[in-house]
């Protein structure tokens, strides 16, 4: 089972892009799956989707996970701005999806109260049903630039998704043709109860924070059961531990791959999410120290064989639902 | 000597650049087009720009795609990535080009807008703009939570509403960088909170308005730095000019606060007569056989598919009612139009095609790089417009005679500047940072 490493390349109190661009070239050099960024309308700090757009263009391989959420934003607007971010990156772009559940955010925008969370986590989940929906809305062979007949696109490969969900309907098609990558990658923290349906549904890597070897077992099987209840092949979600980890003591960086490398070896996770206690210095410390071991004993990839996020997860690029039925169609 | 003392000698004037759009000034037929969509088309422009020291580079915006007969329209160019993303990736590949995206208020809210342009603004060290516009039918406003019940009237509103609150959220935290509340009340919010983010480094993204009635030019006068317009001939564009400018006064704002700049489109050649040449093949380019069939129907408001391009213009009259396109602007005056039509195509023995390729905007600046440069100088001097938005017809590359033969004929004619002297877009427009209102 291939070991896939991400980290968090959170920074209170920084506003420009240096510092996010550096982080996110280190955890390249350190060959990791992919960096997250967190948001939410109520902690300062740079909008997440737009600070790894800016670290794009300098990074070549890393994946980029900024969080998103779906209580008060555009469900149009934030998949149009999230295939973007797969177009920028050349196929590197996923999103974690959160809720906004405090009445302090809902004042911000105004327009409705907070709700319970498994209302929000309900929507969010209608979210990424209409992202997918519109990602595929643009079958990926739907330019054809034609002289002769004058027409740029084949108007049968796009696709209306008239969609209806309870706060919300979108008719479409997207106005970003389908990215790289499909679908970009979605992320979902399956830590919170509310959050499990919509992770089991549509995450393709779940995070969970578990306090030991046995919850994260417990989780990751819990997870898979309840992806193939709706259908889904278990392999394809990938379960994360969430650990923050402190390597301020020179000791750690050992400890910390010998806790990835046991946990990993008895299959109870498919991988790990680190979020460092001192952003910098522990970032750093994980490549050069923990990740150079974990390489040294041959558990973490020497090069990335890929270039795509998905490729980085061993996960398919998506068939596109819609050119699927037009094929039946023809036959 | 200063700066001033000089441009009071010669007026310096401003150069932007529009990414080709979605209409069929675009020509994508042409073998040197490229992708509208990939990064490396994006990069290729703005990096032009730069080495042409422009102020800016611009981003439409697509909410929802254009339909002709209830289906998707599929001549034009069709499809792009949403501006703002694409714009902050730009600022990791650019250092001084501004970045100005058209970006939606009536589909939008303005805490989450202001903080994703504050981002932009934060992110690009203080070169982020917002061309500010408004939709109101209810063909766009079915991809959205809001809809589309938004009347024209409460579009301006919400529009003006929508910056003055952005305002008040950019000038939310102390210029000593310590977040304070915010409260909004108004006809069309009432929001309070925290903003996420300090002052940017231009203090506020620069406002850019497009639009041309008198809500637009008052709305303009009031809150904007730039104008976008479409009057590209001198005389148009001087009338306009006086009247925008004259519309400051009164919100005590000087000329020289808002920036007036027509989008334009221009063609080099050799000789005058190998530029007319080239800018009668690229009209036949932007007009092909299907899309004369289609301008003919936009205005027409019925099928007319079943006429012959190179024939003549069909003999029925327009139905003035139709809402056969849908996702621009709609026709209002259709019986004119065709008859004025009908008469040209008569007295000059024109086609369909030759008809709308006479009668649809063409090429606003035609000649040898000479030229371009004086005519462009011209407009300046004499009050027609403070600088151009430049719009090409190619993808990536359109832009790449003009900055090799033009800017440098505009540098020597000393109307322009031969490198940034600053690295705000602010400070390229010879803008005021604005007072921080706390």
């Amino acid at each position: 089972m291939t070991l896939h490493l991400a980290v968090s390349i959170d920074q209170p109190g920084a506003y420009e892009a240096a510092p996010y661009a550096e982080s996110a070239l280190l955890a390249e050099r350190g060959l990791l799956d992919f960096v997250t960024l967190g948001d939410s309308f109520g902690r300062p700090g740079a909008d997440a989707l737009a600070v790894l757009a800016r670290v794009a263009p300098g990074t070549a391989r890393i994946g980029l996970v900024p969080t998103v959420t779906t209580t008060h934003t555009e469900p149009f607007h934030v998949q149009a701005a999230l295939a973007t971010l797969d177009w920028v990156s050349h196929g590197r772009a996923g999103w974690a999806i959160d809720v906004s559940e405090s009445e302090a955010e809902a004042r911000l925008f105004g327009r409705r109260h907070a709700a319970p969370a498994g209302e929000l986590w309900r929507e969010a989940g209608e979210v990424a049903d209409v992202a997918r929906r519109l990602w595929d809305s643009w079958e990926d062979d739907a330019e054809i630039r034609d002289v002769a007949t004058g027409r740029f696109i084949d108007r049968d490969k796009l696709h209306y998704v008239d969609f209806e969900g309870s706060a919300f309907s979108v008719r479409g098609p997207s106005i970003v043709p389908r990215p790289p990558q499909g679908h970009p990658v979605t992320v979902v923290d399956a830590t919170a109860p509310h959050a499990r349906d919509t992770a089991a549904r549509y995450a393709d890597v779940a995070l969970v924070r578990v306090a030991g070897l046995p919850g994260a077992e417990a989780a990751r099987a819990e997870l898979r059961a309840a992806a193939a209840g709706f259908g889904r092949d278990p392999d394809a979600l990938k379960v994360l531990a969430d650990l923050t980890v402190d390597l301020g003591d020179g000791e750690a960086v050992v400890d910390l791959a010998e806790l990835i490398a046991s946990w990993h070896a008895s299959g109870a996770v498919d991988g790990f999410h680190l979020r460092p206690a001192e952003p910098r210095r522990d970032l750093e410390r994980l490549v050069n120290g923990t990740v150079a071991l974990l390489q040294h004993r041959g558990l973490f990839r020497t090069f990335y064989p890929g270039s795509t996020l998905r490729e980085h997860l061993d996960l398919a690029r998506p068939a596109n639902r819609y050119a699927a039925l037009a094929g039946d169609r023809h036959e | 000597m200063s700066e001033r003392t000089h441009a009071s000698k010669k007026r310096r004037l401003h150069l932007a650049a529009h990414f080709p759009g979605v209409n069929n000034t675009t020509v994508w037929a042409d073998p040197r087009s490229r992708s509208q969509i990939d990064f490396a088309s994006f990069e290729h422009l703005a990096r032009t720009a730069e080495r042409g020291l422009f102020d800016f580079f611009f981003l439409a915006e697509g909410l929802r795609l254009r339909e002709h007969k209830g289906r998707i329209h599929d001549l034009d160019v069709v499809g792009r990535p949403e501006s703002l993303t694409v714009l902050t990736a730009l600022a990791a590949v650019t250092e001084r080009l501004g970045l100005a995206g058209t970006v939606n208020a009536t589909f939008n809210e303005p805490y989450e807008l202001a903080r994703r342009l504050s981002s932009l603004d934060h992110l690009s060290a203080g070169r982020a703009a917002w061309n500010v516009v408004t939709s109101s039918d209810a063909f766009t406003g079915e991809n959205f939570r809001r809809g589309g019940y938004l009347d024209r009237a409460d579009r301006y509103t919400r529009a003006a509403e929508f910056v003055r609150t952005a305002r008040e959220l950019w000038d939310s935290w102390t210029p000593q960088g310590e977040p304070r509340p915010f409260a909004h009340q108004g006809q069309h919010f009432d929001i309070e909170g925290e903003f996420t983010l300090p002052r940017s480094p231009q203090g506020h993204p620069v406002v850019i308005q497009a639009g041309d009635s008198p809500e637009g030019r008052e709305f303009a006068a009031s809150a904007a730095d730039v104008v976008f317009t479409r009057h590209g001939t001198l005389e148009a564009g001087r009338d306009f000019y006086a009247d925008v400018k004259g519309r400051l006064a009164k919100y005590g704002r000087e000329p020289d606060d808002l920036k007036i700049m027509p989008g334009v489109t221009f063609v080099l050649g050799d000789t005058a007569a190998d530029a007319q040449e080239r800018a009668a093949e690229i009209r036949r380019q932007q007009v092909s056989p299907q899309n004369a069939i289609l301008a003919l129907e936009q205005v027409w408001g019925v099928d007319l598919s079943s006429y012959d391009p190179d024939g003549p213009l069909p003999d029925i009259d327009p139905d003035p009612e139709s809402t056969l396109v849908q996702g621009r602007v709609k026709i209002t005056n259709a019986l004119e139009i065709a008859a004025k039509w009908r008469a040209l195509s008569r007295a000059k023995g024109l086609s369909i095609r030759q008809t709308v390729i006479e009668t649809t905007t063409r090429q606003s600046f035609v000649g040898t790089p000479e030229a371009v440069a004086a005519e462009l100088e011209e407009f300046v001097a004499t009050g027609a417009a403070d600088g151009f938005i430049l719009v090409p017809h190619l993808t990536p590359g359109g832009l790449d005679d003009f900055v090799d033969r033009v800017v440098p004929l505009l540098q020597e004619r000393g109307v322009y500047r031969t490198e940034y002297r600053g690295t705000t877009l602010r400070s390229h427009l010879g803008l005021r940072e604005p007072i921080w209102k706390g």
